[in-house]
């Protein structure tokens, strides 16, 4: 157990490097220069020149890969071109929005679909089943900006539930009105991806309502239901929750929209603004950050399917 | 290796857990805790005489010496003054000075300060504030380049007492005046002023959260008559789709530069104030590359295209013609008569391209830069109008870092669509430009009448000759057809029919001290 | 269970024949020019002449649902021409050979698969360029990792299995047995998993067309008329109606469809 976890480790930070490496060479390769977005159209050579050795752009590549991932180590994620200001404090208060949306939009997904999954496994073939099953497919084929559109358009135009343009900060808002707001854009996350679990989890309870164990509880006098909640779940959530942990990179992108249609302030958003400007080092630790969060994550996952499955456990 | 892995998470979460990016300008003033932030006037009491405006654009800068981009300008105007601030009328009026004379060699401006005006932190302006500004300006912390183009015609800035600030120029400027708009800060306060704006303006800034907002605040030690808002809060919504649904939701009392398509669709709940964005946009010609080196490919291109027809669709005929590189906010030189210098006539322009020996028409590039809807559309249309004439126009989208590096500053295309505007403000830098030598001559206009006109009016002391060598300047500019020129866009500002007292300006202003309830 | 007709793949046959064949007209044929405008018909609303209507500047609204269709049918086509042929070699190649060599191109996956697809097309965007053809590059080469992860497991799953092993001690090519013995095996799985990449073309073409990092004009795709129609709700709502109907029509159909296909897998 100890080796796999060793093992595992280690090819968690080769894949760590690698992405780091990836993220720091493609705003490296740029053909477009940044000095054009701080100093304007009009600038002099001697200005441009002048600009780019106090951004340290002059220096060769590796060199400034290692500066900047022993920076990222330290926390310290650099300058901003556009801002006067360190990368880690504009990302600061957005990090925090950024988590909080996530945060909802995981648990509206968990909230939805572990009772609708039960839901249309138990009654298989049934209305409901296939009402949810049409209703899932046709809520993952809608992307998720024109989702996010019509939520606002209904739940703040016509209903007037949520003011859209006036979220701030928890601070000036207040936390209920802050989370109140966020559960909205939280929602247009969630919906496709909360179908998808539905989905997953339907399936995954089938496929294990087949095997020989559920057949023997049967023939010993057990109800369906009963055999659902007792055998079934615990061993038909496993692939569910690994499925649940890898989400969490869709979450991330698909807050990266969703933040622009809701005018949430949150990393999506400033990541969107910053490849706009230019603004490398905001962009490279944007890009970092959001891959390691994955990268984690799905390391997660992996431990955790293997730690809840006692098949792979004994390995 | 895990460990120090570890170490990261940890610092990531650390980084989070980092107070908001948000800072307060003067002192680190909590928004939240204002007292200005609850109305005291008896007004109605659920906007609290505070008004919230969708801006689509964050500031570059809130160094007013620094700040570049008009949207910075129109913003930190209510924050900043400089010895004059411009006025409505496209002039200047007194600001920090309460008057000045100008010698009669146009050589040297000399200014009185006026008496009892303070800074945001409450210290008086003194002369020394003054030439601090004025030397900044003219780049005393930038190793001796102006951060202000104009300012490198000045030689010196002298305080020869305590009322008075005197500013020497190399050569004679009627239009120096303008650039001395240019904001008066507190000496000594250097690259600092970005993070802790102190000026003398209407309002003081509250705080400033990059990508997100701007709150200020009436000031009320100020010299003048002062605002009748409490407080204006800025909000950064670059997504107009996102700026329409907050305008309908109620969160935004009021926009600037809101696209037409999106203001129509708030036309019955909110007031549109019409305006123009105050440039030229044209079908800017490569004047060295053919088949545009010709003057009757150029003249045909003028008579094909429709201008009023892309102001229909583009602006939906809220755009102003022009017919030379001036736009009608500079009224002394804006000239009308131009705009019916070539009225569309398909024969006339396929005569002209079989004359130049292009019978069959031609094929041309248009290079637009993409993030620009109105310019993408308007090169649309001209695409459609062309076909008419038997030339065929293939739209080139490309980003705006490289419309600048291989249009604006490589030369290197056939045509474009963009609008030009004048960095300084001065009627000056809408003609000079297109000088055969001069470095941002993108065009490569080259007209030796030209170049002498523009060299004479420059340094002329008269104003009414500076007036006529500029016009017949832009006469040219148009006989010529260095390019198609086509119109000043429409800018509109969409406000709640709540308030009332928009001026509008000449120049990249928002001034919200004249805005109230009514 | 096997007895119940396969409604998903019928219904999702249907759709997908319909929407694909929709957009494959507008490869060759719209009613108007898909460009030309008219100031008359400006926002004209639907109608015998123009179907779905009149946009902003007088184009029919059907012409272009038509081309963007075909456009959307193109670039989702072209990205997975790319992601598909590339992830088959090389997972084909890592499944069979596993080695340094797959362990390397495995983590080199796993680190591009750490980027959500949108955030990577954004940054490639902003390295190569909007426009068409970039889309489908950015898109191409971000699909890759996922096919040749699938393409590598069902290798993975063969390459042990007798007949594979009875071809290699017969003395079959190596390069044979991967294309024809175990090849024609993985197509059930891979054609599931083409259609979940049709999807996620599609939507990612649409996100990146919301962000501005789309096709540019005069091009022009189903994603970016919607984010386009979305200012025109209020007045004129069949500028977004239409497109956003012939999209998600298509994503359901072909969805259903990989749907239907493993639902017939699980029950053979």
């Amino acid at each position: 157990m100890a080796k796999t976890i060793c093992k595992r480790l280690g090819l968690l930070v080769v894949t760590l490097l690698l992405v780091t490496i990836l993220a720091f060479l493609a705003f490296s390769i740029l053909p477009g220069d940044p000095t054009t977005s701080i100093l304007g159209v009009d600038a002099t050579a001697e200005q441009i020149a002048a600009l780019r050795a106090r951004l340290g752009l002059d220096l060769p590549l590796w060199q400034r890969y290692l500066n900047w991932v022993g920076g990222l180590v330290t926390g310290d994620l650099g300058q901003s071109y556009n801002y006067a200001m360190p990368v880690a404090q504009l990302l600061g208060s957005r990090i925090a929005v950024t988590a909080t949306l996530a945060g909802m939009s995981f648990l509206l997904i968990v909230a939805i679909a572990l009772p609708l999954g039960i839901l249309c496994a138990r009654y298989e073939g049934g209305v409901v089943d296939k009402a949810l099953t049409v209703l899932g497919q046709v809520t993952m084929s809608i992307p998720n900006f024109l989702l996010g559109f019509a939520l606002t358009y209904v739940f703040s135009l016509m209903l007037r539930w949520f003011t859209v343009g006036s979220f701030t900060s928890a601070a000036q808002q207040g936390v209920g009105a802050y989370l109140g707001y966020l559960f909205f854009p939280a929602l247009a996350i969630a919906l496709p991806r909360a179908a998808m679990t539905v989905k997953m989890l339907r399936g995954s309870i089938l496929s294990e309502m087949g095997q020989d164990y559920i057949r023997t509880a049967y023939s010993k006098g057990n109800s369906k239901s009963g055999v659902l909640w007792h055998f079934v779940l615990r061993n038909a959530m496993i692939p569910v929750i690994t499925f649940l942990a890898m989400t969490i990179a869709d979450i991330v992108a698909g807050s990266i929209v969703v933040e622009q249609v809701f005018a949430v302030g949150g990393v999506g958003q400033m990541l969107v603004t910053s490849i706009g400007n230019r603004d490398y080092p905001v962009v490279q630790a944007i890009v970092a950050l959001i891959a390691v969060v994955v990268v984690v994550c799905n390391f997660l996952a992996d431990a955790l399917y293997r730690v809840m499955d006692p098949r792979l456990r004994q390995r | 290796m895990p460990s120090k892995f570890k170490r990261a998470l940890l610092l990531l979460a650390v980084a989070a857990m980092l107070p908001a990016s948000l800072y307060g300008c003067t002192g680190g003033t909590d928004p939240s805790a204002s007292p200005t932030a609850s109305a005291q006037s008896g007004e109605s009491s659920d906007h609290g005489n505070s008004v919230t405006v969708g801006i689509a654009q964050d500031l570059d800068s809130l160094d007013p010496h620094k700040a570049v981009a008009a949207g910075s300008s129109e913003v930190l105007f209510n924050i900043f003054e400089g010895l004059v601030k411009a006025s409505s009328d496209g002039a200047v009026r007194e600001a920090v000075a309460s008057d000045y004379t100008v010698s009669e060699d146009g050589l040297t401006y000399t200014f009185t300060l006026r008496e009892g005006v303070t800074f945001h932190n409450g210290d008086p302006v003194t002369v020394e504030d003054v030439v601090y500004s004025l030397e900044r300006c003219a780049g005393s912390e930038n190793d001796g380049t102006p951060l202000i183009t104009a300012f490198s015609n000045v030689t010196g800035v002298e305080a020869p007492d305590d009322g008075h600030v005197v500013v020497t120029l190399a050569e004679p400027s009627l239009e120096f005046i303008y650039s001395m708009t240019a904001a008066i800060i507190p000496a000594g306060s250097g690259d600092g002023i970005a993070q802790n704006p102190i000026g003398t303006g209407p309002f003081r800034c509250v705080s400033y959260t990059p990508q997100d907002s701007m709150v200020i605040e009436k000031y009320e030690g100020y010299w003048g008559e002062g605002a009748y808002l409490d407080q204006v809060t800025f909000r950064i919504i670059t997504n107009s789709d996102t700026l329409v649904m907050s305008l309908q939701s109620g969160s935004l009392d009021m926009a600037i530069h809101v696209p037409n398509t999106q203001a129509s669709q708030v036309e019955g709940q909110f007031t549109v104030v019409e305006d123009t964005m105050k440039l030229v946009q044209a079908l800017y010609l490569n004047n060295d590359v053919a088949p545009f080196d010709d003057v009757r490919v150029r003249q045909a291109l003028c008579y094909a295209i429709d201008v009023q027809q892309i102001i229909d669709f583009v602006c939906d005929g809220a755009g102003v013609q022009v017919g030379t590189s001036m736009y009608p906010a500079f009224t002394k030189y804006y000239m009308e008569a131009l705009n019916d210098a070539y009225p569309t006539d398909v024969d006339r322009a396929k005569e002209l391209l079989a004359d130049a020996g292009y019978p069959d028409g031609i094929t041309m590039d248009i290079t637009v830069p993409s993030n620009y809807t109105q310019h993408v559309q308007t090169a649309e249309v001209i695409a459609e109008q062309l076909k008419a004439v038997g030339i065929t126009a293939n739209i080139v989208p490309v980003e705006w870092e490289t419309w600048v590096s291989q249009v604006y500053q490589g030369r290197d295309f056939q045509s474009t669509v963009c609008g030009v505007a004048a960095s300084d403000m001065t009627a000056r830098e809408m003609v000079i430009r297109y000088v055969s030598d001069y470095p941002n001559n993108f065009i490569n206009f080259d007209d030796g009448e030209y170049d002498q006109a523009v060299a004479q009016a420059i340094t002329a002391l008269d104003a009414n000759q500076q007036e006529e060598l500029y016009k017949r300047a832009l006469t040219i500019l148009s006989e010529q057809a260095a390019s198609v020129w086509l119109q000043d866009l429409c800018d509109l500002t969409v406000m709640s029919p709540e308030l009332t007292g928009l001026e509008l300006y000449r120049t990249y202003v928002l001034d919200m001290s004249t805005i109230r309830y009514v | 269970m096997r007895r119940r007709k396969n409604w998903y793949l019928t219904l999702g046959l249907i759709l997908a024949v319909l929407s694909v064949g929709y957009s494959g007209l507008g490869l060759f044929w719209t009613p108007y020019s898909p460009t030309a405008y008219s100031a008359a018909d400006r926002y004209a609303g639907p109608s015998l002449a123009h179907l779905f209507g009149c946009d902003h500047m007088g184009r029919d609204v059907f012409s272009r649902t038509l081309e963007g269709a075909s456009a959307t049918l193109t670039i989702a086509l072209a990205v997975l021409a790319i992601g598909f042929a590339a992830g088959l070699v090389l997972g084909a190649l890592c499944g069979y050979y596993g080695g340094a060599a797959d362990a390397f191109v495995m983590r080199l996956c796993d680190a591009i698969a750490a980027f959500p697809s949108v955030l990577l097309g954004l940054v490639v965007i902003a390295i190569i360029g909007p426009g068409k053809y970039n889309v489908i590059l950015a898109l191409g080469v971000l699909f890759i990792p996922s096919f040749a992860r699938l393409v590598r497991g069902e290798f993975l799953k063969y390459r042990d299995w007798d007949f594979v092993r009875a071809a290699r001690l017969m003395g079959v090519s190596n390069l044979r047995i991967i294309f024809v013995h175990i090849l024609p095996n993985t197509w059930p799985v891979l054609l599931s998993g083409l259609t979940i990449g049709f999807n996620n073309a599609v939507l990612a073409e649409a996100s990146m067309s919301y962000l501005g990092v789309g096709v540019t004009p005069p091009d022009t795709s189903l994603g970016r008329m919607i984010s386009e129609a979305q200012s025109y709700f209020a007045t004129s709502p069949w500028l977004i109606l239409f497109p956003a109907l012939v999209m998600i029509l298509m994503i359901l159909g072909v969805g259903m469809v990989g749907e239907g296909i493993r639902e017939r897998l699980g029950d053979g």
